[in-house]
């Protein structure tokens, strides 16, 4: 068998959906475990159908806290591992990604955002998982999450969050929306050798040497697999560099704050954003997802108009670009958010600007995009 | 604080000995479980680097913690689906479940329905202390009636689970039961279960001193393991509907399934393989480690 | 277990004979081994270890079959028997014999 079914180099006609499990094959991702939630279930289809042409295992578990639980496990097995869900299994899941975050396990967690809360709308765009990504589990730490404004991001941007991923040792959500997920527009898939995914971080040193969480200069442990003789022992409880419970508020110190600063400390190289024409731009809006392509619109009306508009377009959602967002606000007049919920990563802007510059909201409840004109009103009236 | 010891115990290569002693209390048979279990890993001959422990929370869960293999103490409930992606992402590795009757059953019991449905080729080793001991002494799914426990502080009156009975009719194939004064029997159940292919249930009955036994009047670990010993009759082969347990009762163990059905790993790999023909490609295992 | 008759090859095969082996400061007192012990050869120490625990003691070291019953039952791992061909003597003072 010659053809080489994994990267499907070329033009194609797809959907978010469909270009987000091609994303992940393309990776290296070869291992799937998933449960069937609108508006995700097309990633999971379009993975079950690919696998076997690609040497990947598919498994639908039984429900989202098994999926989630399993993709740890063949994470630590030594495979890029990948789950979807939407808004109700993002929830069930958020246990299992604190113990993802705490034995620094690399995989990729898809959620297609609806509207919510609770069942909400299962087949209409929202964007109201925001923070959910940022907090949804308990405790202390900071995780990467990404947000793709079309079907091509939708596949390159997979790529990333497992990149992210191998490089810090931490489960990346790839925060989708429903609307983004069901367009389906022009993807171009490059050539194999173009698309470089990140290995995963192998541990080099001598055997009796290793410490599981022991960090390396940048922060983030190297990492090894079950079946190589390495006897680790990973544990969701609070863990010294051996892997070993310690339960006190030393090792918690220790612990937690590396958890933490891995992140942090490492921000500036994590964060991707898209500017468009900010040079001289007076009010500037801060978007993601869906909700960015539509804002373009609303900049292009708002410059017809003789207001200098610009977009800072937050690809990286998660850890918030927090420098780029107050250099920003130290010169124009006001930021101005639209997000698809009612104020969500505006809290974290409102946060970060304090008082350099004025910020404005365009909330929205869901079940749709914003209409152009409405995010035209803000940027009108705060650029008088 | 280290005892200075110029000994080694027979089974000191499997233990991680700079985490012994261990947490549970004295009396208490996880230390006999893990005593078996290792004994039993020992004598199967397999090599080493192939087994993984994974458990989840709860007294028992803190076995993978004491075992010198790779081990995983993950979220309550979630060993199994844990275990599972363990299995598949790479099928080499033989993957032990040791864990408790809250965690596998309660809060689990999804998941164990499930892997014993796909026939995972798992090996669980499920103690079952008739409570939530981790806790302080809740009563659980296995919790037969009229036992006080703090959240029954009049008695349970809640039908528990027959484990060999949930896990045979759900598509298990090796069940067996065992009580912590059948070391022979647990470690040779357990060398069984090891390589037999397919879901492998061991239910062993564990004494509970500090809670269970305490909170029920019923003396020592060492009171109880003498009623076990006066209660619990080999039954090799029985019905698995007749393994109920009542308060205090008679406890029926033995080996009670042993029998050969494709695991999911051969089902998947043969289907697919048939429907889809030539260009079909099997999971090729873990990634390479060259850093290519 | 009593013999109501003696085996007609008993000159010939003699049961075997173990060694106990005992890490005091492991024991926590459970008292499984010495119930358990199909031979009585272990009584409660009337010492206690560092932990406070009595850990047993050998009383007939004579009567022990190398059966490994002790050594499987013992939750801490703290006692065990090997075949007399393969045991070596112990300096430890926190290994009795």
């Amino acid at each position: 068998m010659s053809r080489d079914n994994t990267v499907l180099t070329g033009a194609h006609f797809w959907d978010g959906d469909y270009a987000c499990a091609e994303g992940a094959i393309a990776a290296g991702c070869r291992f799937f475990a998933g449960y069937p939630i609108t508006p995700s279930t097309e990633i999971a289809e379009r993975i079950a159908q690919r696998f076997p042409f690609v040497g990947g295992t598919f498994i639908q578990m039984e429900d989202e806290l098994a999926s989630m639980a399993a993709i740890l496990g063949a994470a630590w097995a030594g495979t890029k591992a990948m789950t979807v869900t939407s808004g109700p299994g993002f929830s069930l899941m958020q246990e299992n990604i604190g113990l993802g975050v705490m034995t620094e396990t690399p995989c990729v967690v898809v959620d297609v955002q609806r509207g919510g809360p609770s069942t909400g709308l299962p087949t209409l765009t929202g964007q109201q998982d925001m923070m959910q990504a940022r907090w949804g589990s308990h405790g202390d730490y900071e995780i990467i999450a990404l947000s793709p404004s079309s079907p091509q991001e939708c596949f390159d941007l997979t790529i990333t969050c497992f990149d992210l991923s191998e490089r810090y040792r931490v489960p990346v959500l790839f925060m989708m929306d429903e609307c983004v997920g069901h367009m389906t527009e022009k993807v171009v898939v490059p050539e194999r050798e173009k698309i470089n995914p990140v290995p995963r971080r192998w541990y080099r040193g001598p055997k009796d040497k290793y410490r599981p969480f022991q960090p390396e200069e940048d922060g983030v442990p190297a990492m090894v697999r079950a079946g190589r003789d390495y006897r680790v022992h990973i544990t969701g409880l609070t863990h010294d560099e051996r892997g070993y419970p310690v339960i006190n508020a030393e090792c918690q110190n220790w612990c937690v704050k590396r958890l933490v600063n891995k992140i942090r400390d490492n921000a500036e190289k994590i964060v991707m954003l898209e500017e468009f024409q900010t040079e001289d731009a007076e009010v500037v809006v801060v978007a993601y997802g869906i909700s960015a392509r539509v804002a373009f619109k609303a900049i292009a009306d708002a410059r017809a108009k003789g207001v200098k508009a610009g977009m800072l377009r937050l690809i990286t959602v998660w850890p918030f670009p927090e420098r780029r967002v107050r250099e920003l606000a130290e010169r124009v007049k006001v930021l101005v958010m639209p997000e698809i919920n009612l104020g969500q990563v505006y809290l974290e802007l409102q946060r970060v600007v304090g008082d350099r510059c004025q910020t404005a909201h365009v909330p929205h409840c869901g079940g749709w995009v914003h209409d152009p004109n409405d995010i035209l009103a803000a940027i009108m009236a705060s650029g008088r | 604080m280290s005892f200075e010891q110029l000994a080694t115990h027979p089974l000191d290569d499997l233990l991680r000995v700079d985490r012994i002693p261990h947490i549970w209390c004295p009396t208490c048979g996880l230390g006999i479980v893990l005593n078996s279990f290792l004994t039993a890993v020992k004598e199967s001959g397999i090599p080493r680097e192939d087994i993984v422990v994974v458990s989840g929370i709860g007294c028992t869960g803190r076995a993978a913690g004491y075992v010198n293999l790779d081990s995983f103490h993950t979220t309550h409930g979630r060993a199994l689906p844990f275990a599972t992606g363990l299995k598949l992402g790479n099928p080499k590795l033989k993957v032990v479940v040791i864990s408790g009757d809250g965690d596998l059953v309660a809060i689990g019991g999804n998941h164990l329905i499930h892997s014993a449905r796909r026939n995972m080729d798992l090996t669980v080793i499920c103690v079952n202390n008739f409570n939530y001991a981790m806790t302080g002494g809740q009563f659980g799914p296995t919790t037969p009636r009229q036992a006080r426990l703090t959240t029954a502080p009049y008695g349970s009156y809640e039908h528990p689970f027959n484990l060999p009975f949930l896990v045979d009719s759900c598509g298990a194939t090796y069940v067996a039961r065992w009580t912590v004064l059948h070391t022979r029997q647990l470690t040779g159940s357990i060398k069984e279960a090891l390589i037999h292919p397919g879901f492998s249930f061991i239910e062993v009955i564990s004494p509970c001193p500090t809670v269970y036994g305490r909170r029920n009047q019923l003396g020592s670990g060492l009171d109880i393991v003498k009623y076990y010993r006066e209660r619990s009759v080999v039954r090799n082969g029985i019905d698995t509907r007749e393994c109920e347990i009542d308060y205090q009762g008679q406890i029926v163990v033995g080996r009670f399934v042993q029998k050969r059905k494709p695991t999911y790993l051969e089902t998947m790999n043969d289907y697919l393989r048939q429907s889809i023909g030539e260009e079909f490609v099997p999971y090729q295992g873990p990634m390479d480690e060259s850093g290519d | 277990m009593k013999l109501w008759r003696s085996p007609l090859d008993a000159d010939e095969k003699k049961p075997p004979h173990g060694k106990v082996h005992i890490i005091i400061e492991r024991c926590k007192g459970c008292g499984f081994c010495i119930t358990f012990c199909p031979k009585q050869v272990l009584e409660p120490s009337p010492d206690f270890n560092r932990r406070g625990y009595h850990p047993p003691v050998v009383t007939h070291p004579e009567r022990c079959v190398n059966c490994g019953l002790c050594t499987i039952i013992c939750a801490e791992f703290a006692i065990w028997t090997k075949a007399d061909e393969e045991t070596e003597p112990a300096v430890s003072p926190t290994h009795r014999k």
